[in-house]
């Protein structure tokens, strides 16, 4: 062993000030690299929404959608977006997080100069960029082949979407409170995913529904996102986004509390 | 059992007692000033425990600092705060003139962290977790280098699932000493080496020491400690029980000789103790042992003494003073018996 006396060119020591960016990247291209090698993961991100839309396609081309002015199309497209959420960013990510805190990843990253804002958020890059592809491909593709209509207002629908983005994340975070093993987090997660596909107008869509169940339910964590990104779709007058706006924040916020307050960043002794 | 005082710490050099003070270390500057450091885990009361309980000391600008230590003595415990994973319950800390866990960002780019048990994702190669560190650290040496440094160059596309116990240990070296750091910060970093990556992590730390870096490692090998230490503290639940150079925690704890009694001799039948050296002395039947800082003088006296009186001692041992015999006594005194 030698710690290099006569390094030759002395010069070697540049001092290479690494950023926050530089950081967020080699977190993600590592995580990407973990992504690519996980067999099982790479399939639920990249297959799973497709799938549930799917099985889900029979169900919604028997609603009765007359005068809802909607098509079965566009309610599946609405559910696929939501599915990417739910699975790419969401479950995918639980796994991931606890993982890596099993392993004690998450522990050794914090020994180093990430901040653990960068530690969560750079391990969460590859979900994220997944999700965020696949619905750029799912509705350039819904347009050119199903003949879907150009989204209404995109910068509404990407507004919605990275707020879909940030809410799984910050969820995805304070789920691992209570999930023990990268396993049980297909348990941990059921949870908000069947409220959501259930309540949130996935495939239902909350305008079919009266009023005052829409009202309650458009209360649930995923209801604003679905929302919001329904009116991307579709369009809507900027005051119906004023309400999901603030109900999203207030979901975000109260799931990046518990995460400051609860998350582990190593196994329980 | 010996009362042992909040804050032992502090034996070393010519220092006052505790408080913020200049640093007691072998350089004029103190890297790390650590001012009665409490940590507790769990809540109040009998469900939680205090793992480090009032503990003082500072290292100096390029020393080797060993904590030494039985299991569950709070080593870890305690160096986990200097590396700033988490906030002390109460006291002060400063590392390079920064709290380590408020100021991280201060602290982190000149530290190196080598934890107990590494935390690699398994599915990366050696390579890629070397890329993903150095992607972290400002100024961090070429990967290659690193690598290289714990012969592990020729493993750089093998998985960390398939490295063996003790190249995952040398792995974790690596990225310790990445960003060449000022101050490296160890914890139990020979544990499950074979002999020869011990003495290669030994060579490590001490080119590392000569280049001036300051090292501040756990063990439990007494003779890593002795060898690479310019200073040492021994914890013990979670106290610093004794502290200084290795010379100094040694001489601190004097040479032993025991022995029984023959039936029918007594202890009083001993000759005067004081005049032979010894300092203390203890009786449990007719198991009789000596503490004297003049081993040779004290243990001729004994012998003659026994030819004189024809007698033969039995399970006679004498035992010069070492730092295992310190931390032994340490360990059992304060466990309210006897060391072995």
């Amino acid at each position: 062993m030698s710690t290099g006396k006569n390094p030759g060119p002395a010069v070697t020591r540049t001092a290479v000030t690494r950023t926050a960016g530089s950081r967020l990247a080699a977190l993600g291209r590592a995580e990407l690299t973990l992504l690519l090698r996980n067999r099982v993961a790479l399939f639920t991100v990249l297959f799973m929404p497709l799938l549930m839309v799917f099985a889900m396609q029979s169900a919604v081309s028997g609603m009765d959608l007359e005068g809802s002015g909607l098509t079965a199309s566009g309610v599946l497209m609405n559910g696929l977006l939501g599915m990417v959420l739910l699975f790419v960013v969401y479950s995918n990510l639980v796994s991931t997080y606890v993982a890596r805190r099993e392993e004690l990843v998450l522990k050794r990253l914090r020994t180093g100069e990430a901040s653990d804002l960068e530690v969560l958020v750079g391990t969460a890059l590859p979900g994220i960029a997944v999700a965020l592809v696949q619905s750029a491909l799912m509705l350039a593709g819904g347009v050119a082949v199903l003949d879907l209509p150009v989204p209404a207002n995109v910068p509404v629908l990407l507004a919605g979407l990275l707020m879909g983005v940030a809410m799984m994340t910050a969820m995805a975070a304070a789920s691992t409170v209570f999930t023990r093993t990268a396993e049980s987090a297909q348990l941990s997660t059921l949870p908000l995913i069947l409220v959501s596909f259930l309540g949130s107008g996935l495939f239902v869509p909350l305008g079919m529904l009266p009023d005052t169940v829409a009202d309650v339910l458009g209360l649930l964590p995923f209801t604003p996102v679905m929302e919001i990104v329904g009116a991307g779709l579709a369009g809507a007058p900027a005051a119906d986004l004023l309400r999901p706006s603030l109900v999203g924040l207030v979901w975000t916020g109260l799931a990046v509390l518990a995460v400051r307050r609860w998350f582990r960043w190593e196994p329980r002794h | 059992m010996s009362p042992t005082p909040p804050t032992t710490a502090t034996t070393s050099a010519p220092g006052p007692g505790p408080g913020p003070r200049p640093g007691s270390g072998s350089g004029a500057d103190s890297v790390i000033d650590v001012t009665d450091l409490h940590r507790r885990y769990g809540p109040a009361g009998p469900e939680g425990f205090d793992a480090v309980r009032g503990v003082s000391f500072s290292v100096g600008r390029g020393e080797v600092f060993a904590l030494l230590g039985t299991n569950g003595a709070g080593k870890t415990s305690t160096v986990e705060l200097l590396e700033g994973l988490a906030a002390p319950t109460a006291g002060r800390i400063r590392v390079l003139g920064h709290d380590p866990h408020r100021e991280r960002a201060k602290v982190r780019p000149r530290i190196g962290v080598m934890l107990q048990a590494g935390g690699f994702p398994s599915d990366l190669t050696v390579a890629e977790t070397a890329r993903l560190w150095a992607g972290l650290t400002s100024g961090p040496r070429p990967v290659d280098e690193a690598l290289a440094l714990v012969g592990l160059l020729g493993r750089r596309t093998v998985r960390i699932k398939q490295l063996s116990g003790g190249e995952r240990r040398r792995l974790d070296l690596a990225l310790a000493v990445l960003g060449r750091p000022e101050v490296l910060f160890l914890d139990e970093p020979t544990t499950g080496l074979d002999p020869e990556g011990r003495r290669d992590t030994w060579e490590l730390v001490e080119e590392l020491h000569a280049e001036g870096t300051t090292v501040v490692l756990t063990t439990h090998y007494l003779e890593e400690a002795e060898s690479l230490a310019d200073r040492l503290a021994i914890m013990h639940r979670g106290r610093i029980a004794a502290s200084g150079t290795p010379a100094e925690v040694i001489a601190a704890h004097p040479a032993r000789i025991s022995f029984d009694l023959p039936e029918g001799w007594f202890p009083g039948d001993l000759p005067p103790l004081a005049p032979l050296g010894v300092t203390d002395h203890s009786v449990d039947g007719r198991h009789v042992l000596l503490r004297t800082h003049r081993l040779q003088e004290t243990l001729t006296g004994l012998l003659d003494w026994a030819r004189a009186e024809a007698l033969a001692l039995g399970r006679l041992d004498a035992r010069s003073a070492s730092l295992e015999e310190a931390f032994l006594s340490i360990a059992g005194e304060l466990n309210g018996h006897e060391a072995r």
